[in-house]
């Protein structure tokens, strides 16, 4: 039922009359597959270039438009073994991709003026101890400035612009005192050359920025990076839906096409990929990873459906509606922006740092500049030596004490699946003490399967298997794809709205309602021990079966919640389902603490009654309606399948069926927190052994650019720490 | 002392050449896939189907 995709919304023109498509590939991570796809597209005929980016698993295509259909090159691809989809770059990824690329260039543009000042540098210091003619200084001293003034008037435009704009705000933050201390060092070699004095500090100005830069530029290429991967997964989700081109007309668009007002046809057995008002049509929806809620709710003309829902019985048409337009979501976004501000009040780690360390250091500065003045010096040299005190204390390694770590625990968590979303996100969670588990789709796993499968015997299952390929009903289809059945049965009729029947091996076969089948008491003594299933039957001739179809926990939500409660973290799971529901399910894992049919307003109330008790919490879900509460937790993080608000909400998405990467995510942040406070008390060790000889005034432009080199390596292989082993 | 008067110039601008190096190298997206790029320096050529190539070093 692979319907043709419409590829007309991801391809461009790319100049000279060729076309452009960008695919995301599953499953390149070798050369030899670059090597294979690329030879393979080559030699398509009108192919003009085929291209793999290995690092971000894309492939890149131009060709001569005519002939050449696009859905060919997918399916070479897929004849090769790669599951490819088009996609077409977000602006949020856009803009990563720009800063990360801007940053690279400012910081290629550091680096050549720092290796170029040194070049002059080290023959001045040299010079100075032996016998350098003071013309010959001079000389050096300007075509350091010469280099130096345009390179970091460019290079360190991103320090300034967030200085700026932190100060506009009334507010100081790391960027402030690294502007402070570039400038002033700035300046003051210019007075000092000027004067023909014998100490400028331009090296240390440049290569100061030069560091920094490499901080933030491997910190905004893991950004880009993780952009990159989540818009892959989101490209191969391939999410689509059937648009009404006329009133009987209907074509496979991508999502991401449909306009609000487009009329959509939903059939049973599929997701909703749009959220709107039905307008014609009647039939069971599974909203459950909208709500929480696992049973079934009935839709018609009127009624509202939201990405997400699985249609199970009958076919809908749909009406997309623009986001405010829907009851749920326009109170869903208004609880989202309260939540929303209220946590942009959270200050991190390196904003307190800087509220501390600016006031300090510059007051050390003015103290030095007025006590030597006290002691008899000149003016022109206590405005040096207060100027040298903040060279040295110029928060080099302070900058970059917290996102080199950042950068390495990022890089760690993106490998056990965990894709932060906030660049606060690890400090956040390192912090939480209390972790909420919605259920639907979170603890359990959001595709439907069959829990009583070792129960049953092995022929029938694999009958019943085949006979639920001929159905559509998603229930039908999750007994389908638990018995692995591959080949469906001929001669098989459907009842609607009762299942499907036919023949084997000369026996009438049933799979459906199990009054359909002659189930019912079978049927109820399952419900009975398990009230959440849905039940579907399966008779052969005379003997009957049922098959109860849930939603299963994740494999292993029992063990990592034990661990949790290890590390000294309490649990508790709050959803939106019925009470029978989420009792069965806390007491199968384990969790002691559980409220149900709970709404998104009192699940916020809930986190904000655990914050008044001092609790951080570290909120986990992926419904609609965790959306505000995502927001509003300390924390929060939610699987790849939830809905689209919730993933962008929470500061960190995990991928998988396990849920082993949220107990990751909180060991890798309390490691990486850790080693981001060791960071910064090596960097005021550092300046406790700098700043008494910088007030002394025996700091000379030698020691400064050693010192800083000195304290920026150190707090970098501290960072490089978080990678560790043990950190696993 | 006087041939510090070309060589520094001489100097500087053999770096400014390196930089303007690296920022075409920016511009011409050679920074996009690193991963890849190791890899294409090793790989084998393509294989020669053209009778062109094969037949003139036999």
């Amino acid at each position: 039922m692979q319907a043709e995709v419409d590829f007309s919304h991801y391809l461009k023109g790319a100049g000279e009359g060729l076309v452009h498509l960008d695919l995301a590939v599953e499953g390149i991570n070798c050369a030899g597959c670059m090597a294979k796809i690329e030879r393979n597209l080559s030699s398509i005929p009108d192919v003009v270039s085929a291209r793999v980016n290995l690092a971000d698993s894309r492939l890149a295509l131009e060709w001569r438009p005519g002939a050449l259909d696009p859905a060919l090159f997918v399916k070479r691809l897929a004849e090769l073994g790669y599951k490819a989809h088009p996609f077409k770059r977000d602006d949020a990824e856009n803009r990563e991709a720009q800063r990360a690329q801007g940053l690279l260039r400012r910081l290629g543009v550091a680096a050549f003026a720092a290796m170029n000042v040194m070049m002059l540098s080290i023959p001045v210091w040299s010079g100075n101890v032996s016998d350098m003619l003071p013309e010959q200084r001079d000389f050096f001293h300007w075509l350091s400035a010469l280099i130096v003034l345009p390179a970091a008037a460019y290079a360190a435009q991103p320090f300034f612009a967030s200085a700026w704009s932190a100060l506009r705000a009334r507010g100081v933050n790391m960027d402030v005192p690294i502007s402070i201390g570039i400038v002033l060092a700035l300046a003051m070699s210019v007075v000092e050359t000027i004067s023909h004095a014998e100490h400028a500090y331009f090296d240390a100005a440049i290569m100061l920025i030069a560091f920094l830069l490499a901080g933030r530029y491997l910190d905004q290429n893991m950004r880009r990076r993780t952009r990159t991967f989540a818009g892959n997964l989101a490209a191969l989700k391939a999410e689509t839906a059937t648009k009404f081109i006329s009133f009987t007309e209907i074509k496979t668009v991508p999502a991401a096409a449909i306009r609000p007002g487009d009329i959509v046809l939903l059939r049973p057995g599929e997701r909703c990929a749009v959220d709107g008002n039905v307008i014609e049509g009647r039939s069971e929806i599974d909203q459950s990873l909208i709500t929480g809620e696992t049973l079934p709710v009935s839709a018609a003309p009127g009624s509202a459906v939201f990405a997400g829902t699985l249609v199970r019985s009958g076919t809908l048409r749909v009406r997309a509606a623009a986001a405010s337009e829907n009851t749920l979501l326009a109170e869903i976004s208004r609880l989202l922006d309260q939540a929303l501000q209220a946590r942009s009040r959270y200050l991190r780690l390196a904003e307190r740092a800087s509220r501390l360390y600016a006031p300090v250091v510059h007051a050390a500065a003015f103290l030095t500049m007025v006590g030597w003045l006290a002691y008899g010096a000149t003016l022109h040299d206590s405005i040096v030596t207060a100027i040298a005190v903040l060279i040295i204390t110029c928060p080099c390694a302070l900058g970059l004490a917290i996102p080199a770590v950042q950068t390495v625990a990022s890089g760690a968590l993106f490998g056990s699946g965990v894709l932060l979303n906030a660049g606060d996100a690890i400090e956040r969670i390192a912090e939480i003490n209390r972790v909420i588990f919605d259920k639907t789709g979170t603890l359990t796993l959001p595709e439907l399967d069959v829990a009583n499968l070792a129960n049953l015997p092995d022929n029938v299952v694999e009958i019943a298997g085949r006979l639920a390929l001929s159905s559509r009903h998603p229930v039908a289809a999750a007994v389908a794809r638990a018995a692995g059945a591959t080949e469906p049965l001929t001669d098989i009729e459907e009842e609607p709205g009762q299942g499907v029947r036919g023949y084997h091996d000369g026996q009438p076969i049933r799979l459906g309602r199990p009054s359909f089948c002659n189930a019912e008491n079978l049927a109820n003594e399952m419900l009975s021990r398990d009230p959440e299933a849905s039940i579907v039957a399966f008779s052969h001739g005379d003997a009957t079966f049922v098959f109860a179809v849930r939603q299963q926990m994740r494999p292993d939500a029992a063990e990592i919640i034990a661990n949790l409660n290890r590390l000294g973290i309490a649990v508790e799971s709050v959803s939106g389902d019925r009470e029978p529901a989420v009792r069965f399910a806390a007491g199968m894992l384990g969790i002691h603490e559980w409220r149900a049919e709970v709404s998104p307003v009192d699940k916020i109330a809930r986190i904000e009654e655990l914050a008044r008790g001092g609790c951080k919490v570290l909120m986990v879900g992926g419904g609609l309606n965790d959306a505000p509460a995502l927001a509003a937790a300390h924390a929060s993080m939610s699987p790849v399948s939830a809905t689209h608000m919730s993933q962008a909400v929470a500061d960190a998405v995990f991928l998988g069926d396990c849920l082993a990467p949220v107990l990751m995510a909180v060991k890798v942040s309390r490691k990486a927190l850790h080693l981001m406070r060791q960071n910064l008390w090596l960097d005021v060790i550092y300046n406790a052994l700098a700043v008494p000889v910088a007030i002394a005034g025996l700091v000379t432009p030698l020691i400064a650019a050693a010192a800083m080199s000195g304290s920026s390596l150190l707090v970098m292989l501290n960072a490089l720490r978080a990678r560790a082993r043990e950190a696993v | 002392m006087e041939v510090l008067v070309y060589l520094v110039p001489l100097a500087l601008a053999l770096g400014f050449l390196g930089l303007l190096g690296f920022l075409w190298s920016l511009k011409s997206g050679q920074y996009d896939d690193l991963d890849g790029a190791a890899w294409r320096a090793i790989a084998d050529d393509e294989p020669v189907t053209d009778h062109g190539v094969s037949e003139w070093w036999k």
